[in-house]
């Protein structure tokens, strides 16, 4: 058959071109978070600029993709360095480990917030989590009764809310974003509403199912998944006014003449009320790297190191003023990095 | 004739009337073709509305993407803090970064401020340093690391104004939108405007976009598409030195020597079929075959190469078959027949005049590669790459990003800036594709015969 026959020529070119050029790669490859994306290109760009080493490559699509390419195997068709919008999970450790892949650092670099924004010519909103659970889940409390949401508008859910319809842009079930949104918005909400305790006493007791109800989110309409980045958000809520969007703090920061930002439990998002924890709603960001090619491909270490430096992730340095809450605990990381410290057993 | 004089009578009574003046049934008919053409011209206007649509908008959004904002300055290159030792060691400038670049240049811009007598309220000393690009450091370190004789001179330098500012002259952004934006201060608007009236600032014409690699989210000014539009010719140029060859001997054989029987016949089908296969699926395909299976780097111009001539095969399989087939049977016939060989016929007389037509298929076939960013997807060429990669052939396995790629990447950058790259770069990517139509459009006008 002709398409074998093509493919068989093929392998035997490509083979006969590699062999020629057989030489160890020279820049280091990373994959990963679109969160991390824009923190980790900051990074390459000054590392490249200001050490002879080349520009790392940056990848994007997603960090679940990326945690399972860092896990495919040692070599240098594989990638270095994984970017992670959240923990890495028990069965990625386990996939490195049947790949042969053992030593990895994790490395925190910061947190990053989340924050609920809506036109700039709308009205201002005040939001709770309740609020959010009220607004979005499929089963609420209403008049002591477990019913099918039925709000329509803000100010059904409290009277203080502007009367506008609810129509949320929310991201998609493949981004990490999801599950932070889901935990400390939608659960937390539900438990301060007590939609959880009527969730509780409905699933006979089962904890697990009544929160797992919890997230459940209407399928009405009212809840719309944004599979893009945060650019499909803001030209949804540009096309529709009503709208509120989740975004990424240094997103918003970029588009402060397009959004408004709402507060959550009375704290407006910024680098310092998440820094302080008064903000609810935010995440670490994590990289992890393979220690297996640190001495392999020039310039890794030196680049895991700047990563983390005062220069870049401190709260004077650029990755600061795109958006990144510097971690407080820096100096730890630093330290990490410099032993090359790989991490212990999930607990 | 005769039929006529001896017409039945319904005959009659149908034809009844003048020939001048339309039945009914003609009538009809003559509707129905009107509205057939004005269905047409509806569809047609309709499609001719939708490209205008379409391109206005990627015209308004990406020409200003061509242009860009400078302020010329002169900077103290001071031997103090570049070069300690004073003995102009490379290898010791080198050491020095951009973070120490930076506040040269600052200095440069707050003592033409004040020679100038530039007074703007509210303008705090961060917001002035906020006005030049975050790329500027580093191009002055590149032009002292090129000729380390300028230190302790002073050099006049064209410095990147920050995106918004830049913004400010191509209205994105307004002073109203300052106010709000976290990014810009209308004092710094003002500041720039006090620049552009002292001479200092101008908008010009800027080449760094077709050839400056990409930049980070917070440097839109300074992102371009050099290492997209060698990636992309790399991958091109292995495109094509595969699948010409490759499709045109198979063609050759599945046409002119291959037996009729029922594997040729699969095999026809599958091509047939091959060309209607999703674009994603080859890059499946590329990562799984060439970077898992034998080892080929990721993100490399030749992994994306051989994926697309993959995909751009059967385009031309079934272009050069057309072709071959077009070539009247009298031409085989008369070689054949003064005693060449079949592949003498086939290499002297048919292969010659099918010409035309393999190349425009081939031309069409590599602008829909061109094009093409799924199967890229996969192999890890969708990524942020600044290093361009070296000449061929070692350059085919250094990484590189490709044109569709930068569109995709930028579109979802958070920085509105890179709105007008992103269609910038789809004007770059249409011209090319316009171009290479044009030349396959041309060698069919120029060479091709009717027979």
């Amino acid at each position: 058959m002709l398409p074998t026959k093509t493919t068989a020529a093929l392998l035997a070119g490509a083979f006969a071109l590699t062999s020629g050029v057989a030489e160890a790669r020279d820049q280091i490859q990373i994959a990963g978070s679109s969160t991390v994306l824009p923190y980790a290109s900051i990074v390459a760009e000054a590392f490249g600029e200001n050490f002879d080493f080349p520009t790392p490559v940056v990848e994007s699509g997603g960090s679940g993709a990326g945690r399972k390419k860092l896990c495919e195997g040692v070599g240098e068709n594989t990638i270095d360095i994984a970017n992670s919008s959240s923990r890495i999970k028990q069965s990625d450790i386990d996939l490195c480990a049947s790949n042969g892949v053992t030593d990895i650092q994790e490395v925190r670099i910061g947190y990053d917030g989340i924050v609920f924004a809506s036109d700039i010519n709308g009205s201002q909103f005040a939001f709770t989590p309740a609020d959010w659970h009220a607004a979005l889940a499929a089963k609420v409390v209403k008049d002591g009764q477990l019913v099918d949401n039925p709000y329509k508008m803000w100010n059904e859910i409290r009277a203080d809310l502007p009367a506008q319809e609810i129509i949320a842009f929310i991201p998609g079930t493949k981004h990490g974003t999801r599950e932070v949104f889901d935990e400390k918005v939608i659960e937390a909400g539900c438990e301060a509403n007590g939609t959880l305790e009527a969730l509780v006493a409905a699933n006979g007791g089962d904890e697990k199912a009544a929160g797992k109800a919890c997230i459940a989110l209407r399928t009405d309409g009212v809840s719309v998944d944004i599979d893009g980045d945060y650019t499909e958000t803001l030209a949804r809520i540009d096309a529709n006014k009503n709208g509120i969007g989740v975004f990424g703090l240094s997103f918003y920061q970029n588009n402060t003449d397009k959004l408004h930002v709402a507060t959550m439990n009375g704290v407006v998002p910024s680098v310092e009320s998440i820094a302080s924890g008064e903000y609810p709603v935010s995440r670490p960001l994590f990289f992890y790297v393979k220690n297996a090619h640190l001495d392999v491909i020039p310039g890794m270490q030196e680049y895991v190191e700047f990563f983390v430096s005062d220069e870049m992730a401190g709260p004077d340095g650029p990755l600061a003023a795109y958006g990144l809450v510097s971690d407080p605990e820096l100096a730890k990381t630093q330290e990490m990095v410099k032993n090359r410290t790989p991490m212990g057993p999930m607990n | 004739m005769t039929d006529m004089t001896t017409a039945s009578p319904a005959a009659v009574a149908r034809n009844a009337g003048s020939l001048l003046e339309h039945g009914d049934r003609t009538r009809n008919r003559h509707a129905s073709e009107r509205r057939f053409r004005i269905l047409g011209l509806i569809a047609v206007g309709f499609g001719i509305l939708a490209l205008v649509g379409l391109l206005t908008s990627i015209l308004v959004n990406g020409v200003s993407s061509f242009r860009q904002t400078y302020v010329t300055l002169d900077v103290q290159l001071d031997e103090a803090k570049l070069d300690k030792t004073g003995n102009r060691n490379t290898e010791e400038l080198r050491k020095v970064t951009t973070f120490v670049y930076a506040p040269l240049i600052e200095k440069a811009l707050a003592q033409f401020i004040e020679e100038r007598g530039i007074a703007v309220e509210g303008l705090t000393k961060k917001d002035v340093s906020g006005i030049i690009s975050k790329e500027a450091p580093a191009s002055l370190r590149s032009v002292v690391l090129a000729d380390p004789s300028k230190i302790g001179g002073t050099v006049s330098f064209d410095v990147l104004t920050d995106g918004r500012i830049d913004g400010y002259y191509k209205g994105r952004v307004t002073m109203a939108s300052a106010e709000l934006d976290r990014n810009v201060s209308p004092a710094q608007l003002k500041l720039a405007d006090a620049l552009k009236d002292a001479g200092a600032l101008n908008t010009r014409f800027n080449w760094d976009f077709l050839t400056a690699p990409d930049a980070s989210d917070t440097r839109p000014e300074a992102a371009g598409l050099g290492v997209a539009i060698l990636g992309s010719a790399y991958m091109m140029l292995i495109v094509l030195a595969l699948s010409l060859p490759i499709g045109v001997a198979a063609s050759i054989y599945l046409e002119e020597f291959a037996p009729s029987n029922r594997i040729t016949d699969t095999i026809e089908v599958n091509i047939a079929n091959l060309a209607a296969v999703p674009s994603i699926v080859f890059g499946i395909l590329g990562l799984a075959v060439f970077i898992n299976y034998a080892g080929l780097p990721q993100s490399a111009p030749v992994v994306g190469g051989l994926v697309l001539m993959l995909m751009t095969l059967p385009t031309i399989i079934i272009a050069t078959r057309a072709a071959l087939k077009a070539v009247p049977p009298s031409i085989r016939e008369a070689a054949l027949g003064i005693g060449a060989s079949k592949m003498q016929t086939i290499f002297h007389h048919v292969l010659p005049l099918a010409a035309p037509g393999i190349l425009t298929g081939t031309i069409i076939g590599l602008a829909q590669a061109l094009g093409e960013t799924a199967p890229l997807l996969l192999i890890g060429m969708v990524a942020f790459v600044r290093e361009y990669p070296s000449a061929p052939p070692e350059g085919f396995f250094d990484p590189a990003s490709a044109l569709p790629v930068q569109v995709y990447n930028w579109t979802q950058r958070g920085d509105p800036a890179f709105v007008e790259r992103a269609s910038g770069a789809i004007i770059v990517l249409l011209i090319f594709l316009v171009i290479m139509n044009g030349l396959a459009i041309l060698l069919r006008r120029r060479f091709e015969r009717r027979w």
